[in-house]
């Protein structure tokens, strides 16, 4: 079982090496999202603290969902798709070990990078820690439940705004328990309960988003 | 033994056809009297509310919509589970048939709820736990319609989107217990209108309403998936023979 995961995580991630230039431009792309509001809203830094952790999170469901179509459509596209669904290994470990080389291609960077733009918003040091280890646990099910929007609208025409119709209701959850961890840090009170909530989303959707997207990759194949 | 009665034979879009077409005359019908009863309860026989005024009586509305909406969302998933469990074709027609109502009941309730919290509230829109999870509700409407309506092939259509319930009816309760401990500000002025702080008329000119709109939904959607039948079943011969018998009506 954590052969078949270890083998697509180490395709996927060889793949995206030779691609580098797209986990950059998602990277990018959430650095300037978060940058722009700062200029939008004027430089306050108190109004900046307070709003640092809602826009750090939305950019980051963003950047997430901006590199979700190319997680099934170029197997799909070259035909490695059927060959993964026909291989005598369950679909759903196969998707597991995709949803995990792309939470290590984008969600990793955007955890990794937060605190230095937590750090344009004026936010202290135990709130960076927070928020960081926030976005390292929220983004796993980003990418998880992610896949099941990616497997539905596979090879659809306008998929990408199909894609961010069907996701961003059901990311809800996570933007809410991932800011307000960081919210609670702030206004002193501990996010530990928020991070439990997150921790528990993301288990559960590393859980149940594969076979659920599994079952959409073979609706979609048919 | 042949002759029992078999409820697996609507099943078929041929014989649930003319089914629905007897049936919806006396839906429409009902919701019209249980409308007229409860608008009249509603609107003439209830007495003002001491606190609210005569603004309290966008209930009669409000609620009714309200739990359609909700339960439209779940008979739905409902209709998406067997259809994606016993693979039949009508299940996914009804589900793309209940799927406009309920996201225009969920619309109405935002929308009654809008004009009801302006006066009582003092603001049109509050970010409280309710109205954020019924506005995810909309947005799930809206994401399934906008996907079943981007897939051509109408069996992927039914099966994408019956996964789509599925995962969304697993995600409410969540979205609504994040938004609530999210934000418990407002919770109480939404609900502090508990039965026993209400006069019985006022109830039950409430659950006439609510029977209208669900005898409403119903004729609707019945009226709904028959013309998605027509449209999907084009080919068959039974549908030939029903437009033929339609044109001769006319002629």
């Amino acid at each position: 079982m954590f052969k078949i995961i270890s083998a697509v995580i180490g395709r996927d991630l060889k793949l995206a090496m030779r691609r580098q230039a797209d986990i950059v431009s998602a990277l990018f792309f959430f650095v300037i999202v978060v940058s722009l509001f700062p200029l939008g809203i004027g430089p306050e830094p108190d109004l900046l603290r307070k709003l640092a952790p809602g826009v750090l999170w939305v950019a980051a469901l963003l950047a997430t969902m901006l590199s979700l179509p190319r997680l099934f459509a170029d197997d799909h596209r070259d035909g490695t798709l059927e060959q993964l669904a026909l291989a005598p290994h369950p679909l759903g470990l196969v998707v597991t070990g995709k949803v995990i080389a792309h939470w290590l291609v984008s969600g990793l960077p955007l955890a990794l990078i937060a605190p230095v733009l937590g750090i344009q918003f004026d936010l202290s040091a135990d709130a960076l820690v927070v928020l960081t280890f926030a976005i390292l646990l929220g983004t796993p099910a980003l990418s998880g439940i992610g896949a099941i929007g990616a497997a539905l609208t596979l090879g659809l025409r306008g998929g990408g705004i199909l894609l961010s119709l069907l996701v961003l209701p059901l990311y809800i959850p996570v933007l809410i328990f991932g800011a307000g961890a960081v919210d609670a840090t702030v206004a002193g009170l501990g996010g530990e309960g928020h991070l439990s909530l997150l921790a528990a989303l993301t288990f559960a959707s590393l859980g149940f988003a594969p076979w659920a997207s599994a079952a959409a990759l073979k609706i979609a194949l048919e | 033994m042949k002759d029992r009665f078999n409820l697996y034979r609507f099943a078929s879009p041929a014989t649930f056809y003319p089914l629905a077409g007897t049936l919806i005359p006396w839906f429409v019908a009902l919701s019209v009297v249980f409308g007229l009863a409860g608008l009249w309860l509603g609107m003439l026989v209830a007495p003002t509310d001491f606190q609210q005024g005569e603004g309290y009586r966008i209930i009669f509305i409000h609620v009714p919509a309200s739990w359609m909406s909700m339960f439209i969302y779940l008979i739905m998933a409902g209709w998406a589970a067997i259809g994606l469990a016993f693979n039949t074709r009508l299940s996914g027609m009804m589900a793309q048939a209940l799927a406009p109502t309920g996201a225009l009941m969920a619309f109405l309730s935002l929308w009654t709820g809008a004009l009801w919290g302006k006066p009582m509230w003092g603001a049109w829109w509050v970010w409280d736990a309710r109205l954020t999870s019924e506005l995810i509700l909309l947005f799930l409407y809206i994401g399934y319609m906008a996907l079943t309506a981007a897939i051509d092939d109408a069996k992927r259509a039914d099966k994408a989107g019956g996964l789509l319930l599925l995962v969304g009816v697993v995600n409410i309760p969540i979205i609504y217990f994040s938004v609530k401990w999210w934000n418990t500000l407002h919770q109480g002025s939404s609900v502090n209108l508990t039965k026993s702080s209400m006069a019985e008329t006022m109830l039950w000119g409430m659950l006439l309403m609510a029977m209208c709109f669900w005898m409403y939904s119903i004729a609707i959607a019945l009226m709904r998936v028959r013309t998605i039948m027509l449209e999907r079943e084009r080919h068959t011969d039974w549908v030939k023979a029903e437009l033929l018998g339609k044109a001769g009506e006319g002629k």
